[in-house]
């Protein structure tokens, strides 16, 4: 939990040296880790029913499908 | 000495507005659903006579915007969203598991007090200026230039999606953890698989709208520049966000529609009906395909090829568990002693109705002819099609069918068939000329059309009148029947869920004794309690249980 | 309301109870997900479409201030866990010092962002009131910067709407537990309002990248 906090520390440390499109990526991956590690343990997800399991995936599917499939429209429009 | 019951078992105005008793909420739903039909269905009224003349007869173009956006919004986000799930879905959910109530009654109240303030804005922005974006609110239309009172109305939508959303919240976690002892997922009544599919919709798209108008409302109020082009926003990001949650609130109003057709169609056939699981099954399919093809309502926007046709695939995919449905639904009735009740008749139109609705859906979903179809009369007949032949039929004969548990009375029901065959008349007569006037090229949302049109408007404003007729009947009929009707046994049809097993009208705690499920859905076979004449031995190993 | 571990009328035993609640609250927590996703829908094709005006704009944000902010809010995200601990183990005096302690980590949070929200104001990068953006470089007009800070404010606008209900929700909490109202058989709330808490939480795990550390060098 404390290595948590020891991670944001560690993020803006390093994304300040990186230049190219991977500072984006790296920044969220981090906080994909983060948030993982709050809904596991601070939130007992992996104590939970399968079913709460179920709820947490589908948000985020749902979000996933909504960002995916917008921007999927802006960044295909100039292939055909 | 009246036995007691939850219409009388408390009395006073109080007993009403502060109940948590699911049976009374949804009594209290049905007259305010019931009171924005008649707001929606006064906006369409003038819309027809409008159209009577190719010039319009009635009012002024700016006017004539504002009644068919105030006609969709009430009629969409306040009578057909709530429609079904807040009405018979709180009736009926908790008694068709062997519930008490609801997991959350005090939630469920809640929900109806969010719904009537949303619908004061709308009202407040109806009467003060009106509203004339559409009911889609398209930017920069409805965020910046337009005149009409857009705020209070996009607030008032944006309340009543949280009533939708803690209604979608109550049904998912009460069917997961208050079913009774036996009833298992799949001994579950259709209706209530239906209920928990389109709550899945509820939870996942409403949010979306809710922060979608609020951006608008907010650029609106702040002058912001999201969805504007000239403040460098997008009016597409509009779109995308609007219908990612409104396509997926079309299955929101038919879903439960055909929950209901499947509890009727059994009953009406006497017969199981077909492919239990395949019915199940295809709800669920709907309510999730239908969240992957929003963007069919944007072929001519310049969205990218791609996506384009990406989005026109899956919409016909989201077809093929519908045609399902259908087709079991038709094999229940091949071979089944079939009766023609009222609510079988709605039941038997929905079908027909909702096919034409759902294959003319097929043909917008092709981009070739969606480039001539779009924002056609062909777009307007196919919805209503299957938000009013669909829909709201399932709406009407569910009410019906149910109509003996709710009230304890039975309808007249020679002028309850007269008034059906009125109103499938009357529907048809409205609406199948606006199929043949899109393809022909007259535009949606215009308040005059060339002349060698006013034929069909005419036939279908003639027809608009049967409809409303139709819809008339019924309210004054089971309106009626609620003091005068002849008094109703538990189980009149008699149908085999839960709900039958209870008195008519059920007591405040729905079962003196919790239930115990031990038979199968629909199995009219093996079921001696119900008094029928049975086809053949009843199986041995239910009952054994 | 009722009283400590009470059934209510629907239910049939406390466990079936229990899991109701909590399965509304994730329930409920999922709806908030949507909620905000429309709002980072909205910034990701702003960003893909504006990358460098993001880029300018996100530099007169104050990183440390948003770092801080980070650190705090992880912060209580372990306090508020470890009053659900409490509660569970039925440490009754501990459990309300847990809860204080979330509340202040919260009330510094919003401070800060307070302080954010003051200096935005005196630079006069308030869209719609008085905005006025002198980049550091060469870039894009003043209607795209006010696009990353109408974002800015709508985002973590809504994000500190979150954190004063949840900060009403532990003081209601705190009250409650300083009357021993929540014992290892009965800590429903305890347990569903950090769930709440902890949500809000990694909302701003998100958030904290994607507003500050846009491309700093």
């Amino acid at each position: 939990m404390i290595c948590t906090a020891l991670t944001v520390a560690a993020a803006e440390v390093d994304l300040n040296q990186y230049f190219a499109g991977l500072n984006i990526i790296v920044a969220l991956t981090i906080a994909v880790f983060k948030a993982s590690c709050v809904v596991l343990f601070f939130m007992h997800a992996k104590y939970s029913p399968g079913r709460t399991q179920l709820v947490i995936v589908a948000s985020v599917f749902w979000l996933a499908i909504m960002l995916f499939m917008t921007m999927s429209d802006y960044l295909t429009r100039r292939w055909i | 000495m009246p036995r007691e019951h939850y219409l009388n078992a408390t009395y006073g105005i109080r007993s009403w507005l502060l109940t948590t008793d699911h049976k009374r909420i949804a009594l209290l739903y049905l007259i305010s659903v019931t009171f924005f039909f008649f707001v929606g269905g006064t906006f369409a009224t003038m819309i027809r006579i409008h159209l009577l003349t190719p010039k319009g007869l009635l009012v002024t173009p700016e006017t004539y915007n504002k009644l068919f956006t105030m006609h969709g919004v009430a009629m969409i986000f306040f009578f057909l969203i709530p429609s079904i799930p807040a009405v018979l879905g709180n009736f009926l959910l908790p008694i068709m598991i062997g519930a008490k109530d609801l997991a959350f009654p005090k939630i469920n109240l809640l929900s109806w007090y969010i719904y009537l303030l949303g619908g004061s804005f709308v009202l407040y922005s109806f009467s003060t200026g009106g509203l004339d974006t559409g009911w889609t609110f398209y930017t920069p239309l409805s965020s910046v230039y337009s005149n009409s009172a857009v705020t209070p109305a996009v607030l008032g939508v944006f309340i009543n999606g949280f009533s939708s959303i803690l209604t979608g919240l109550n049904f998912i976690v009460t069917v997961h953890t208050m079913r009774a002892p036996g009833m298992t997922w799949f001994r579950l009544p259709l209706f209530v698989w239906s209920q928990y599919a389109t709550s899945i919709i509820f939870i996942l798209g409403t949010p979306v709208i809710a922060i979608t108008l609020l951006l608008a409302g907010l650029e609106r109020m702040f002058h912001l520049g999201f969805f504007n082009p000239q403040l460098g926003g997008d009016p597409i990001l509009f779109q995308h966000l609007f219908w990612f949650y409104s396509h997926p609130a079309v299955y929101i109003m038919i879903l439960p529609a055909m929950g209901v057709i499947s509890e009727i169609i059994p009953t009406f056939a006497r017969k199981p009906i077909f492919g239990y699981s395949f019915i199940a099954g295809s709800s669920i399919a709907i309510a999730v395909i239908g969240f992957f093809v929003w963007a069919h309502h944007m072929f001519l926007t310049g969205e990218s090829t791609y996506a384009a046709l990406t989005f026109s695939l899956l919409s016909y995919l989201v077809a093929i568990p519908s045609a399902v449905k259908v087709f079991n639904w038709t094999s229940t009735l091949y071979k089944g002693s079939i009766s023609y009740d009222t609510p079988m008749l709605y039941a038997l139109g929905f079908i027909g109705l909702f096919l034409i609705g759902g294959l003319t859906g097929l043909f917008l979903a092709c981009l070739g002819l969606d480039i001539h179809l779009h924002d056609t009369y062909f777009v307007i007949a196919h919805f209503h099609y299957i938000m009013v032949g669909g829909a709201v039929m399932g709406y009407v004969g569910g009410l019906h069918y149910w109509w003996p548990k709710i009230t304890g009375k039975l309808y007249p029901e020679f002028l309850a068939r007269i008034a059906a065959i009125i109103l499938f008349l009357g529907f048809n007569l409205t609406f199948f000329p606006q199929f043949i006037l899109g393809y022909l090229g007259m535009p949606r949302r215009y308040a005059s059309y060339p002349p060698e049109f006013q034929v069909l408007n005419v036939m279908s404003t003639a027809g608009a009148s049967i409809l409303a007729l139709g819809y008339l009947l019924p309210m004054i009929y089971l309106t009626w029947s609620m003091r005068y009707g002849e008094v109703a046994g538990p189980n009149p049809w008699p149908g085999t869920g839960l709900e039958w097993q209870t008195p008519s009208p059920p007591p405040t705690e729905n079962f003196d004794v919790t239930p115990e499920v031990t038979w199968e859905p629909y199995d009219y076979d093996n079921r001696p309690d119900l008094g029928l004449e049975t086809k053949g031995a009843p199986s041995l190993a239910h009952g054994d249980d | 309301m009722h009283r400590t571990g009470e059934l209510f009328g629907q239910y049939k035993t406390l466990e079936q109870q229990r899991e109701t609640a909590s399965l509304g609250m994730w329930i409920f927590l999922s709806t908030e997900v949507l909620f905000f996703g429309g709002l980072f829908m909205t910034y990701t094709l702003n960003r893909s479409t504006y990358p460098d005006v993001f880029s300018e704009a996100s530099k007169t944000i104050r990183l440390s201030l948003g770092a801080i902010n980070t650190v705090v809010l992880i912060a209580s995200s372990l306090t508020m866990a470890l009053s659900v601990w409490a509660s569970q183990a039925g440490k009754k005096k501990l459990l309300p010092v847990f809860l204080i302690a979330t509340l202040i980590l919260g009330c510094v949070f919003l401070g800060i962002k307070g302080v954010e929200y003051h200096d935005k104001y005196v630079e006069h990068h308030i869209p719609g009131w008085n905005f006025s953006f002198e980049p550091s470089s060469d870039v894009a007009t003043n209607a795209h910067t006010q696009l990353f800070f109408s974002l800015y404010f709508g985002m973590t606008g809504l994000h500190a709407l979150h954190m004063i209900v949840g900060a009403g929700l532990l003081i209601w909490l705190i009250k409650e537990s300083l009357r021993g109202r929540f014992t290892p058989e009965y800590n429903t709330p305890v347990e569903n309002i950090g769930l709440y808490w902890h949500f809000v939480d990694i909302v701003w795990i998100f958030l904290f990248p994607l507003l500050y550390l846009i491309d700093r060098h």
